[in-house]
């Protein structure tokens, strides 16, 4: 039986039938639930074993990106996301929703750590290189052994954390991506992606779900290999379908 | 004895929330120096957000830290100082009904956090530090903090505009008396009403009333004017034309639907009719495709102009079901040197208006989720005053679920965004040459777009059309819910009742109402059984929907104001009454426009740089990574790419949602435009922008027997018979190319009367400027083809032919000179070529494949290097070495291939040279490194 994928969408939510296809490819059956419909039937996550918040400008990012895709999920949901990370099943914030889970504390705690402005001020959208970290504890990534190209297309993408943070980070094998050659937004340690210190919760910037075919890679034509963004997805669905 | 009774006091707070570190204030601080006021030492911005709401203390630093501000990055102070030491205070608010999304997302987070604020409203403030004068002040404020069309800037504090303070409408009509008016008086009435009708348009509107022995309401008469506008009704294009010599000329649209109709492509599913063309794409989808422009509202407010014109032209796809996945944006600015002091009075100045255009197209397209993939931008003197914003949609639907017609007894149903007094009477200004005073008057007439409302208008729409909900649909453009249930009543008729329009706030009087060109609202014909549903949808996706009237068969078109009719009009004079112009042209004589400059080129190395470096030619990566490209994942080919990533490409190519599965095909988008050679030849040049859209898209790898070309003409003021006598070439040049690569036409717009009053009173119009988009389909995605050279020992095959063909040309352009020679037109052979070229490109034997546009040979040269990064020698013969290199003539390609393949090009091109491992560009007398291309290329002159 497919793991079932719930992927959550606000209003300005865009990305949720992009990594719809990404797991669907990936061998899940995937179900978006509008804040409008989860507000109506708050259970209906409990039916799945994978939580997805899916990327966009949800709420057109007023008052700050993510901050009110949080404030209402916390609003309906309570402590459902935790419930469910309890019960070992993963969860995905791409983008947007890496940054509402970094909105609801549930990445990094209440220790001090956020997605600022990109450094350059502007939103960026250009191709990025990601290499898994090996010794994290991210379900989604420590398995992985490729590295990953995939664009990313946000303003406020800048992983910031203070030494304590990201020293702790790094002890619990909680960075899951880093960048390797551009660095499109100037976070810390060239930060892509982090996970929750059970590793089932992972938060990226980046949207390996827009590389899940080979044709996809801008270098294709020149013989580059390409697909590498569905591996992730694998990895999550595999693991999923084991607990 | 007056006493007077005081009301409850209004508590309003306000948060002045600054970031830490503002990205912004850098640019802001080096755009104050651009103006020349160089007092300025810092601008710091913070966003004001200010609630109307009885809050303690506690109250504030809940809504502080959990909802308007980030802990780490913001201090909140909810006591602004009216002054600061050393420098100044400026605050701008919103002004009254302006679109004001932050607002509304302030309230509903507030409400989720227990507060029901009364309202809302937003502002900036800006503290500049420095001694600055007030005329400083008042240009800095004017020129670069507030745009006065849509804010209110004042020195120290500003008082926000309530939404909820509107004063209420008196909810009436006014009866307008044009009957028994004598013609002077009559247009006396046009012109106090900005109604942008002639004598004739008039006088039949006269006459009809005169026969139903009445006079019009206001709400009649705007209806009228907006239906019967240049922009709506194309009353130019549908004209009688006759040339000054009494010979006369089929109507501009015509000669275009000809072409159409000549070619009779089986797969050209809907042209001219609707609200987008339509072709077959495959056995699961057809493709929709449509291009606007919004060129006045850029003018005056840039951001929000922009903005809205992709909101529009999205719309637009929608209206024929359409999913819309890929936009193009094709832009032309004035030169962004331009010394203030040249500035026009009452003109923003050129790198303002592109820095808000840009941002707009950025905002709305990465907000609501579409590519932006493919597009132009263009400098020239002649854009300072009207600078031109085009927006393109491409949108994919099922076979089979593109529905057109109105039942009657179905609803008119209205979904989306609320109406204001947004857009008010935005038609008819498009259609109007503007001047000094356009930005005051006509600032009504712009809207700020929310695409986070249409994305959700989007996902409805589709839902509903998958279920067969409604019969019929149409966006609300200009023209409003006139426009919209005008159209869609035509020959059925419908009785609306204005009471059930959802709106943002009072005081709209019924004229507004139903002309608000109010964003992100879409009409439907919906049957009464099937209401309901819809409204489910709308409520899953947390969309407006009211229920507004009815189709009722009668062929009248009704409007009620609680219970009684503001307008009452025979939809077949609505639509077919408005009297055809009959319009007298000039006959361009193409020999008196013949220069005759001498063109000297000292060193053609230095002149390639000089070219590469063009503000119209340079790369454009900057501003492509501000748009999502990559959302949807169906980019192949994206605008740039190669080794670096930073190469040019001619046309994007893009794998569409829903495509058969099966299959690879792909569409190719390219774009033609050139606004240098309608100065000399109109009909040339339109043929030179057919062709180079065509040739686009079969360079990376489209079917040329499956290309649909769109059109778009911006012009000048057209009722000089000279400049309809340039339109009238350049829509015979265009369709004579059209037919001759077999390319039919699937729809069309055009803007006329783009033309700036100047402060002498002397109009100046716009060079003729045309885009075409050409739509093809790429049998096979894998064998997509692009510009960087891949391998060293590859043959670098020339395909085409070049003439002698520099007038207007981008050489002219860097040299300063109008030089001799010909203008570039169709090249009879291309047709046959590029099916040739096709054909090697299908059977893979293309290894990288560049147009030869502006910049001719070297430029394309040098380009293919650049994405490639691998080096060039080619011999270009014994002919005239800078024909050779810098000709601008069309139908030709550079390609490569492997050694053995050469011969198979024999055909159609002959060999140049190699691709090399070092790092040079040799072509002719030239020789330049790469890296010094690429410093060019990103627009570095030395």
């Amino acid at each position: 039986m497919k793991p079932a994928a719930a992927i959550l969408a606000a209003p300005g939510t865009n990305r949720h039938n992009d990594v719809a296809a990404a797991f669907q490819l990936a061998g899940a059956t995937t179900t978006v639930v509008h804040l409008a419909e989860l507000r109506a039937q708050p259970a209906i996550i409990g039916t799945a074993q994978i939580l997805v918040v899916a990327g966009g400008f949800s709420f057109a990012d007023a008052t700050g990106s993510g901050r009110l895709f949080a404030l209402e999920l916390a609003d309906i949901l309570g402590d459902g996301i935790n419930h469910h990370v309890a019960g070992g099943r993963p969860v995905i914030g791409i983008c947007n929703g890496f940054q509402a889970l970094m909105r609801l504390g549930i990445l990094v705690g209440d220790e001090p750590a956020n997605l600022a402005h990109n450094a350059s001020g502007q939103f960026v959208c250009r191709w990025v290189e990601l290499a898994p970290n090996p010794t994290s504890v991210c379900v989604w990534t420590r398995t992985l052994r490729e590295p990953i190209a995939c664009p990313v297309a946000h303003g406020e993408g800048r992983f910031l954390a203070n030494d304590v943070t990201l020293a702790s980070l790094r002890a619990n094998g909680q960075i899951a991506l880093a960048y390797t050659g551009v660095n499109p937004n100037g976070s810390v340690d060239n930060i892509a992606g982090i996970c929750d210190p059970t590793g089932l919760v992972l938060g990226l910037m980046p949207h390996p779900e827009n590389h899940i075919f080979p044709y996809q890679h801008p270098r294709f034509s020149r013989g580059e290999s390409g697909g590498t963004g569905l591996a992730l997805f694998e990895a999550g669905v595999n693991f999923a379908q084991d607990t | 004895m007056s006493r007077t009774v005081e009301s409850m006091p209004i508590a309003v707070v306000c948060a002045d929330v600054r970031p830490r570190t503002d990205p912004a204030a850098a640019g802001l601080l080096a755009a104050a120096h651009q103006l020349g006021i160089t007092m300025a030492t810092s601008v710091n911005r913070s966003r004001l957000i200010f609630l109307r709401c009885v809050l303690t203390d506690d109250d504030r630093s809940v809504l502080a830290r959990r909802l308007l501000a980030d802990e780490l990055c913001d201090d909140v102070s909810w006591d602004r100082t009216e002054a600061i030491q050393g420098g100044h205070v400026i605050e701008v608010v919103l002004r009254a009904g302006v679109t004001d999304p932050l607002a509304a997302a302030v309230r509903r987070g507030a409400l989720g956090l227990g507060y029901g604020l009364d309202d809302v409203a937003t502002g900036w403030r800006f503290e500049v530090g420095g001694n600055l004068d007030s005329d400083d002040i008042d240009r800095l404020t004017r020129r670069l903090l507030a745009n006065d069309v849509v804010e209110r800037a004042c020195v120290g504090l500003a008082e926000p505009q309530w939404t909820t303070d509107a004063v209420p409408a008196s909810g009436e009509c006014q009866t307008v008396a044009i009957v028994g008016l004598a013609p002077d008086e009559l247009m006396a009435v046009g012109r106090e009403r900005r109604l942008s009708l002639d004598p004739a348009e008039l006088t039949a509107i006269q006459k009809h009333f005169e026969a139903l022995e009445r006079d019009p309401t206001d709400v009649e008469l705007e209806a009228l004017a907006q239906t019967w506008s240049e922009h709506c009704n194309h009353k130019t294009f549908r004209a009688a034309l006759r040339w000054d010599d009494g010979q006369t000329v089929p109507s501009l649209l015509a000669q275009l639907r000809a072409v159409t109709d000549t070619l009779n492509k089986p797969w050209v599913h809907s042209a001219f009719v609707d609200n987008a063309g339509i072709v077959a794409f495959d056995d699961y989808i057809d493709v929709a495709i449509k291009a606007e422009t919004h060129n006045h509202p850029s003018a005056i407010e840039p951001f929000g102009g922009a903005n809205t014109g992709v909101g529009g032209v999205i719309r637009d796809v929608v209206g024929v079901s359409a999913q819309p996945i890929a936009l193009t944006d094709i832009l032309c600015f004035g030169p962004g040197d331009l010394p203030v002091d040249e500035l026009p009075a009452g003109v923003l100045h050129p790198t303002r208006i592109r820095d808000g255009v840009i941002a707009g197209v950025a905002d709305y397209g990465n907000k609501i989720g579409v590519p932006t993939v493919s597009g132009a931008i263009i400098h020239d003197p002649g854009f300072v005053a009207n600078p031109l914003v085009f927006c393109g949609a491409i949108g994919v639907l099922p076979v089979g679920s593109y529905r057109t017609g109105a039942n009657v007894g179905d609803r008119v149903v209205v979904i989306g965004g609320r109406t204001g007094r947004d857009g008010i009477r935005g038609a008819t200004f498009s259609s109007m040459a503007m001047d000094a005073t356009t930005g005051e008057v006509a600032g009504a007439s712009v809207q700020i777009g929310d695409p986070v409302v249409e994305q959700a208008v989007i996902e409805v729409v589709i839902a509903a059309r998958d279920a067969e909900l409604y019969t019929a649909i149409t966006d609300c453009g200009a023209g409003g819910l006139s426009s919209a249930v005008g159209e869609m009543a035509d020959g059925v008729g419908a009785r609306v009742e204005l009471d059930l329009v959802p709106l943002k706030y009072a005081g709209l009087e019924p004229w507004e109402v139903w002309l608000s060109e109010a964003q992100e609202r879409m009409v439907l014909a919906v049957p009464a059984a099937n209401v309901s549903e819809l409204e489910g949808l709308c409520q899953r996706f947390e969309v407006d929907i009211a229920d507004i009237g009815e189709f009722t068969g009668d062929g009248h078109l009704v409007v009620d104001k609680s219970g009684t009719s503001v307008l009452d009009l025979d939809t077949a004079f609505l639509h077919g009454g408005c009297p055809r112009r009959t319009l007298v042209a000039t006959r361009p004589t193409p020999a008196a426009a013949v220069p005759t400059a001498a063109r000297v080129v000292d060193d053609s190395a230095t002149t390639l740089l000089a070219l590469l470096a063009h503000p119209s030619m340079r790369s454009n990566l900057d501003v492509v990574r501000g748009y999502d490209h990559e959302i949807l994942g169906g980019s192949v080919v994206r605008p740039y790419g190669g080794a670096a990533d930073d190469g040019p490409r001619d046309a994007a190519v893009v794998r569409p949602l829903g495509a058969d599965p099966s299959k690879s095909q792909a569409i190719a988008l390219g774009i033609g435009v050139n606004v240098r050679y309608g100065r000399f030849d109109c009909r040339r040049m339109a043929e030179a922008v057919v062709d180079e859209a065509i040739r686009n898209v079969v360079a990376v790898g489209a079917d040329p027997d499956r290309v649909a070309l769109l059109d778009n003409f911006s012009w000048g003021d057209v009722s000089d018979p000279a400049i309809l006598g340039q339109l009238i070439e350049a829509v015979g040049g265009c369709s004579a190319a059209a037919l001759a690569h077999g390319a039919p036409y699937v729809s069309g717009k055009d803007s006329l009367n783009n033309a700036f009053v100047d402060s002498n009173g002397v109009r100046q119009s716009i060079p003729p400027t045309l885009v075409i988009h050409a739509l093809g389909v790429v049998p096979d995605l894998m064998r997509s083809c692009t510009s960087d050279l891949k391998q060293v020992g590859d043959v670098v095959v020339f395909v085409g032919s070049t003439q002698d063909e520099l007038v207007g040309s981008h050489l002219d352009a860097v040299l300063g000179i109008d030089g001799p020679g010909g203008v570039p037109g169709l090249d009879p052979d291309a047709p046959h070529r590029y099916r040739s070229l096709h054909r090697l490109i299908s059977q893979g034997y293309v290894t990288a494949c560049h147009d030869l546009s502006e910049g001719g040979l070297a430029v394309a040269a040098a380009e293919m290097a650049i994405a490639g990064r691998l080096g060039l020698e080619l011999d270009v013969g014994k002919g005239d070495e800078v024909v050779e290199l810098f000709s601008e003539s069309t139908g030709r390609f550079l390609v490569t291939c492997r050694p053995d393949d050469a011969h198979r090009f024999a055909e159609i091109g002959r060999p140049l040279g190699v691709v090399t491992l070092e790092p040079l560009v040799r072509i002719g007398s030239v020789s330049v490194t790469i890296d010094a291309l690429v410093h060019a290329w990103a627009g570095h002159i030395s």
